[in-house]
């Protein structure tokens, strides 16, 4: 490969440009990580007055207790669901938009606006619309003969963050969709419309197909964001509830660390949550790069 | 032009220079929207009243928040001389001994006079130590009574001036209110945990944990899930079953005063600082008062209820001269006339028997029938082991389970005993996190 070397003269020159994102990285990522990992040793009152070191005890307990592995697999759930909820309707809504000619600016600002929304903001509105006595959907939802009950049925409390979760995220992924069909060379599908396929055909064999690098890049982006970024949404609507059906990895965080005071087991679950990710992202650009086209 | 900016000038410095001259006192609260104005309200008389202290109160969201941001900015140094925490949090703030100023020492070493025998006995109780000491000073302390739609019993044929009195009689109300079609549901209720269970456990004379309900030590067990108690939320479970009951929702049950407003349901069971809301929200429907109902065949008479709400605690590592401020500003909180004014505003109870005579003298309860239903409850016959409150470590979390087996049990997976157990087992694993956690 021949890429261009910039060299420096000045040895501590590179340094100092680095300087400033070194120091970000320090005081807002490692020293608090490193904080949290400490802490996961060690067992401290709330105050701080007395602090011990406890080992593993805090990881340990965590994998004896089933609330915890029960949020473990819930998260699994919610993540994939609202990453492939939110995914196909942002390329659903991508495809439509880049068909349009002259809507497409009005369509794209419409489309766009939920990401400008707060996640808590985005929470109220969906626990608004399907508030059990004085909601919107529920009331539709009742004359078809679904009973909705969100502060008792966990099936629901968790349908109802999923489609909070989602909805703020299609925003996100529309854009970056639409981008990539934009990118996509007009002379490919000219050459396939007169080979005689149909819209559908040319989206799936050669839109869809060119669209795998932003495919990639989204699903990583929409993982971490269900993983981290829906903690508002969750406390908005339904906190955690009922009965912990919609208790995920980070809302157990807050549960146990700011509600509880069990900074031990708080720090262990971060950490913990942490690791998934990291091992989530490695697995992804380790074997699902390979099969990405760029 | 410049005349105008330089005489700006001067006075941001004279009010600059008069506010350094007083010493202030941070006080970080829990009280939002009606309550919180008031609570500056008193604040602000205060700092009218003398020049040498200035009371700051700041809102730090909910009580959870409040004491989370009040442990967070001990830890770091920078805390408030002032915290008003929710009586759940007591356990927490007791075993904090070295981050805490107690009242009783705080007020004999500024020389402010502090009897505890001027303040309500049940009150005074909750908030005390072994030996008698109180360690926070009760600011806002609430007991849950009954609410009722006088509208409603009166559409379902019953008399709207009679108010249950039985859980018997709260089912065969509440049956007739819905097969008449007065209204949707009988009954909901807010707060679970605190009136339906805690509460319920003190009204019955049944211990709610050993070591009367952990007032004597870390070392308590959890101990609700009893005969009576199962046999409650089975009833719970069956009125729920039949459209009696309406669930309000986890924590404080939003969704029980929005039910007991909109009509939905014709009775409700909340704090009795909830007073000024129902007030202010039943424009279209006349409520009614009533001590909590109880079960006839378990107990003749009842216990005193039990006692929410919040109480101030003091922090350490403060200036003398702040403390001072802080024992003159308790000093001004317990005075009758402050006291019945909050009392008489929120729905609260008065803090002191001073208060409470105040307010009779006024008339106040002549002219507001049933705004003594919770002083009456709360005072009522002896207090017991039982029925003197409940005291445990990490008990916001407990809480959080107690709701979670409920949800449980409504939602059919599993029965009024195996959720009661299964919340006790769950919360004294908590109590020994907290009591190893406390003990080394």
């Amino acid at each position: 490969m021949d890429t261009k070397r910039t060299t420096f003269n000045n040895r501590l020159l590179p340094y100092l440009l680095l300087a400033p994102q070194l120091a970000i990285t320090l005081v807002f990522f490692i020293w608090p990580a490193a904080q949290a990992v400490k802490s996961s040793f060690e067992r401290e009152d709330p105050f701080g007055f007395s602090t011990v070191f406890v080992g593993l005890t805090h990881y340990r307990q965590l994998f004896a207790d089933p609330n915890y592995l029960d949020a473990l697999w819930r998260t699994a759930v919610f993540a994939v669901s609202v990453t492939a909820l939110s995914m196909v309707l942002g390329l659903a809504f991508a495809a439509a938009v880049d068909r349009l000619a002259r809507s497409a600016k009005i369509y794209t600002t419409l489309l766009v606006w939920p990401y400008a929304v707060a996640p808590v903001v985005a929470g109220v509105l969906w626990w608004f619309l399907f508030n059990t006595s004085t909601g919107l959907l529920p009331f539709f939802l009742e004359r078809i003969g679904i009973r909705w009950d969100h502060d008792l049925n966990g099936t629901h409390a968790m349908i109802l963050i999923i489609i909070a979760a989602a909805w703020k995220q299609i925003s996100y992924n529309f854009l970056f969709f639409l981008a990539g069909l934009q990118s996509v060379p007009q002379s490919l599908i000219e050459a396939a419309a007169i080979d005689g396929s149909g819209p559908v055909r040319r989206f799936f064999t050669i839109s869809l197909p060119l669209l795998s690098p932003t495919t990639f890049f989204l699903f990583i982006i929409n993982v971490n964001y269900t993983m981290f970024d829906t903690f508002p949404i969750v406390d908005a609507t339904t906190g955690g509830g009922p009965a912990q059906t919609t208790t995920t990895l980070v809302y157990k965080v807050y549960q146990d660390g700011y509600v509880g005071l069990n900074i031990g087991s708080s720090s262990a679950q971060s950490v913990l949550l942490m690791l998934i990710v990291m091992l989530l992202t490695f697995v992804q650009f380790r074997f699902v790069e390979r099969r990405v086209q760029y | 032009m410049f005349k105008k900016l330089s005489m700006a000038a001067l006075a941001v410095a004279l009010s600059a220079t008069s506010s350094l001259a007083a010493t202030e006192v941070t006080w970080w609260h829990a009280m939002g929207g009606e309550l919180g104005k008031k609570l500056e309200e008193i604040a602000q008389k205060f700092n009218e009243s003398q020049s040498d202290y200035k009371v700051v109160p700041v809102y730090k969201g909910s009580y959870p928040e409040t004491l989370t941001a009040a442990i967070a900015a001990f830890r770091a140094g920078q805390q408030p001389a002032i915290v008003q925490v929710f009586e759940v949090g007591t356990g927490t703030m007791m075993a904090a001994k070295g981050a805490v100023y107690p009242v009783y020492k705080l007020m004999a070493d500024e020389g402010e006079p502090f009897d505890t025998k001027t303040f309500l006995s049940p009150v005074t109780g909750y908030y005390s130590d072994t030996k008698g000491n109180i360690l926070s000073l009760p600011f806002n302390s609430s007991t849950p009574i009954m609410y009722y739609n006088k509208d409603v019993f009166k559409k379902a044929g019953l008399d709207p001036e009679v108010a249950p009195k039985t859980w018997k009689e709260v089912e065969e109300f509440s049956r007739k209110i819905v097969s008449s079609g007065a209204a949707k549901c009988g009954l909901t209720s807010a707060w679970i945990t605190w009136v339906q269970t805690e509460n319920l456990s003190a009204l019955h004379d049944k211990p709610f944990g050993t070591l009367q309900n952990g007032f004597g030590g870390v070392k308590s067990e959890f101990t609700f899930n009893g005969p009576l108690q199962a046999k409650h939320w089975a009833n719970l479970k069956k009125w729920q079953d039949e459209g009696l009951f309406k669930y309000g929702g986890p924590v404080g049950g939003d969704q029980a005063a929005t039910m007991f407003y909109s009509q939905e349901c014709a009775i409700t069971m909340n704090s009795s600082a909830g007073r000024a809301g129902v007030i202010n929200n039943a424009k279209t429907f006349t409520p009614g008062f009533a001590p909590l109902p109880y079960y006839d065949d378990e107990i003749k008479e009842p216990k005193n209820s039990i006692i929410g709400g919040a109480t101030l605690w003091v922090l350490n590592g403060k200036e003398k001269a702040t403390y001072k401020g802080v024992a003159k500003f308790f000093s001004y909180l317990s005075k009758p006339e402050v006291q019945a004014d909050w009392h008489q505003f929120t729905g609260y109870l008065p803090i002191t028997n001073a208060a409470y005579d105040l307010g009779q003298k006024q008339g106040y309860y002549a002219k507001n029938p049933g705004s003594d239903i919770a002083i009456k409850q709360i005072t009522r016959g002896t207090p017991s082991e039982n029925s003197k409150g409940v005291r445990f470590g990490n008990f916001t979390q407990v809480r959080t389970i107690v709701d979670e087996e409920f949800q449980a049990l409504l939602a059919n997976k599993k029965d009024a005993k195996q959720a009661l157990d299964s919340a006790v087992q769950r919360g004294n694993a908590l109590l020994r996190e907290f009591e190893a956690a406390n003990s080394n």
